[in-house]
């Protein structure tokens, strides 16, 4: 098992580097991160050179990925212009855990832009994940139970009919009934921008109460895949022996059900969660936008559309670690509660 | 002359004379059997003519007119979906939105299907160094979700591919920017399916048959193992027309998808929460309509799912 989880670990690392070569080239060649540098007028050619200098972005691309990689620290680079490098670099590169700094937002450290934003974003992805499990696992398993009834059908349609909405339709219509509707109607109603209302600060209950609708969205789409997963993994195990058997001995339905049926049935829904990661993580980037929530999502958007290579760059790494790592730990998490399972 | 065509056969009673079934008229009989499925395809055939019928009641110039002085109107007998911001009829967009929207899912999906059996095959096929290389980097690309990457390459594309004119209309690039970065970010899925079937097909015994006749690598790829492998590819192309059509309507609705006046379900989207409470209309149309289309296809994948599913075509 230990060989196995380093034998991952060190597939990781390639992995890594190939996605961050392909997003750093890509990302380079988005635009043009020194033309918003001005405010609303335009940059000057010289200021424009200068600052081209400075960041870096007159170097080729092969060298400015190396930059940012391994850092610049081991070299000298030219500032003034003269073409002579005479200023030895300060950037000491991702590898040894430098991001950078931002180009749009002047020298803040990308680290610390992301880790502000990082609680937010976790603060909707980890209750809609519990959301998600205990909502599938519970319809999952009662459609199964009553298989071919008239409720199994209508949950079989309702789940069809989550699984092809676009998260920000869900969005919008739970906005236009929770929020518009029940205002009209009079009834308490819930808010749909921000996290908390700026006029009572930022308050336990506030926040908790801005959460409500963005999880919904986040979140149905996901319990419409799920649930069906769960109904079939139940109507599978259903038909064991060992729940025969269980039967047969005389054990309580109840028991039957939840202590046998329900705890194998549920076993795959591990791997399912771990791959859900990226999902949820893509989800938040339309979710926060639409619900002007202050997450990593809206961090994305705001700097991937003003070409800024070390915010975006960061943000991709992040979420491209936490796959890696997910996979990795859903699979051992899988082998650990399935002895069936072994890796070698 | 006529009697002698006569044969013997025809004298034996018709249900014994009745041939076997095909494959594909298998394929057929099952799909039907799935009435979500029937359901789905009809479905999807009244939306295609809701877009393309359409067309001939409403001049696209229509559907791009901007009327000030009637902005964010309700709908009503002029305007039966009401007015978007700028005045232009709601109606008239989605017909024309929806052309662009389907084209979009269509044209995406065979981008995504040649990358993808192009890399599952090779990979599968060639083993080895190819195979490591080619599927460390659908690995890579798996790792990102498809959202950041699709609005990466968005930015990566956007401005470089000029309009273009294609059956009288022009096209603005970013419609084909979209398809291609659609097709670009989601032929993962495939080229892993396609790879696992060359894996174990090429050792069948009619790939070395081929072989030894001396059958081109590339005959055997294309003529010999990929027709064998089509049943997942054509339930893996299907839903992927679905959530094409979904990726374009969320890269839309985030503004870096195709540009206005051009109109997709997805972009007429962009900014309509800012009217959620004022104009429901500016969303809920263009909204259901996407829903809809996702939900046929999905429903006629899951039927092509059950249809062509070989452990069940015995039956």
């Amino acid at each position: 098992m230990t060989r196995y989880i380093i034998r991952r670990i060190l597939q990781a690392i390639p992995l890594l580097f190939i996605i961050s070569l392909i997003l750093f080239l890509l990302m380079r060649s988005t635009g043009d991160p020194l033309a918003m540098m001005g405010g609303r007028r335009a940059t000057r050619p010289e200021d424009r050179e200068r600052l081209a200098r400075q960041l870096g972005l007159d170097k080729p691309l092969y060298v400015q990925y190396l930059y940012w990689l391994i850092g610049n620290d081991w070299t000298k680079i030219d500032m003034d212009g003269d073409g002579v490098a005479e200023t030895p670099g300060d950037r000491r590169g991702v590898v040894r855990g430098e991001f950078g700094t931002s180009m749009v937002s002047r020298g803040r450290p990308v680290l610390e832009m992301i880790w502000e934003r990082l609680p937010n974003t976790l603060i909707l992805m980890i209750p809609a994940e519990v959301i998600i499990i205990l909502f599938s696992l519970a319809i999952g398993v009662y459609s199964a139970l009553r298989q071919y009834s008239f409720v199994d059908h209508l949950v079989t349609a309702l789940s069809f009919v989550g699984y092809s909405m676009p998260i920000f339709f869900i969005a919008l219509v739970s906005m236009y009934i929770f929020a518009v509707n029940f205002k009209r109607w009079g009834l308490p109603y819930l808010p749909t921008v921000g996290m908390f209302d700026p006029q009572v600060g930022k308050t336990t209950g506030q926040v908790l109460l801005h959460m409500v609708l963005p999880i919904l969205s986040m979140s149905v789409i996901s319990i419409a895949g799920y649930s069906r997963y769960v109904r079939s993994q139940m109507l599978e195990v259903i038909g064991e022996d060992y729940i025969r058997t269980a039967r047969a001995k005389g054990l309580p339905r109840r028991m039957v059900i939840t202590g046998h049926a329900l705890k194998n049935a549920a076993l795959p829904l591990v791997t399912i969660v771990g791959l859900d990661i990226p999902l949820l993580l893509g989800g938040a980037v339309v979710t926060e936008s639409i619900f002007a929530w202050p997450g990593m999502g809206r961090l994305f958007i705001d700097h991937v559309s003003r070409a800024d290579t070390p915010v975006v760059m960061g943000i991709l790494m992040l979420i491209s670690v936490a796959v890696v790592v997910s996979q990795l730990v859903t699979d051992i998490v899988y082998a650990w509660l399935d002895p069936r399972i072994r890796y070698t | 002359m006529e009697t002698a065509i006569e044969s013997p056969i025809a004298a034996v009673p018709e249900e014994l004379e009745a041939p076997p079934l095909t494959p594909r008229e298998l394929v057929w009989r099952r799909f039907r059997r799935h009435k979500m499925a029937v359901a789905g395809v009809f479905m999807l055939i009244l939306l295609l003519l809701y877009s393309v019928a359409g067309a001939f009641v409403f001049p696209e110039s229509y559907a791009n007119l901007t009327e000030t002085g009637a902005r964010l109107q309700p709908p009503s007998a002029a305007h039966p979906f009401g007015t978007d911001t700028v005045g232009r009829d709601i109606l008239a967009r989605t017909i024309y939105g929806g052309q662009i929207s389907l084209l979009i899912g269509l044209f995406a999906v065979v981008v995504e299907v040649i990358v993808g059996v192009l890399i599952g095959a090779i990979a599968g096929y060639y083993g080895g160094w190819i195979d490591s290389v080619l599927m460390r980097f659908t690995e890579a690309m798996f790792n990102v979700p498809q959202i950041f990457l699709l609005l990466v390459m968005a930015r990566f594309f956007a401005g470089k591919i000029p309009t273009v004119q294609f059956l009288g209309r022009t096209f603005s690039g970013s419609v084909i920017v979209i398809i291609l970065i659609i097709g670009m970010t989601s032929w993962m899925y495939l080229a892993r399916i396609v790879r696992a079937n060359f894996l174990s097909l090429k050792e069948r015994e009619f790939v070395l048959a081929a072989h030894t006749t001396g059958t081109t690598n590339l005959a055997i790829i294309f003529q010999h193992i990929l027709p064998n492998s089509m049943a997942p590819i054509i339930v893996a192309a299907t839903l992927g027309v679905a959530s094409a059509i979904l990726s374009e309507a969320y890269i839309s609705f985030l503004g870096l998808g195709v540009q206005p006046p051009t109109a997709t379900w997805g972009n007429m989207l962009d900014g309509a929460y800012n009217y959620i409470e004022s104009a429901p209309w500016l969303w809920a149309f263009p909204g259901m309509l996407i829903v809809l289309t996702v939900l046929s296809i999905n429903f006629v994948g899951d039927g092509l799912r059950d249809a062509l599913d070989p452990r069940t075509l015995a039956q």
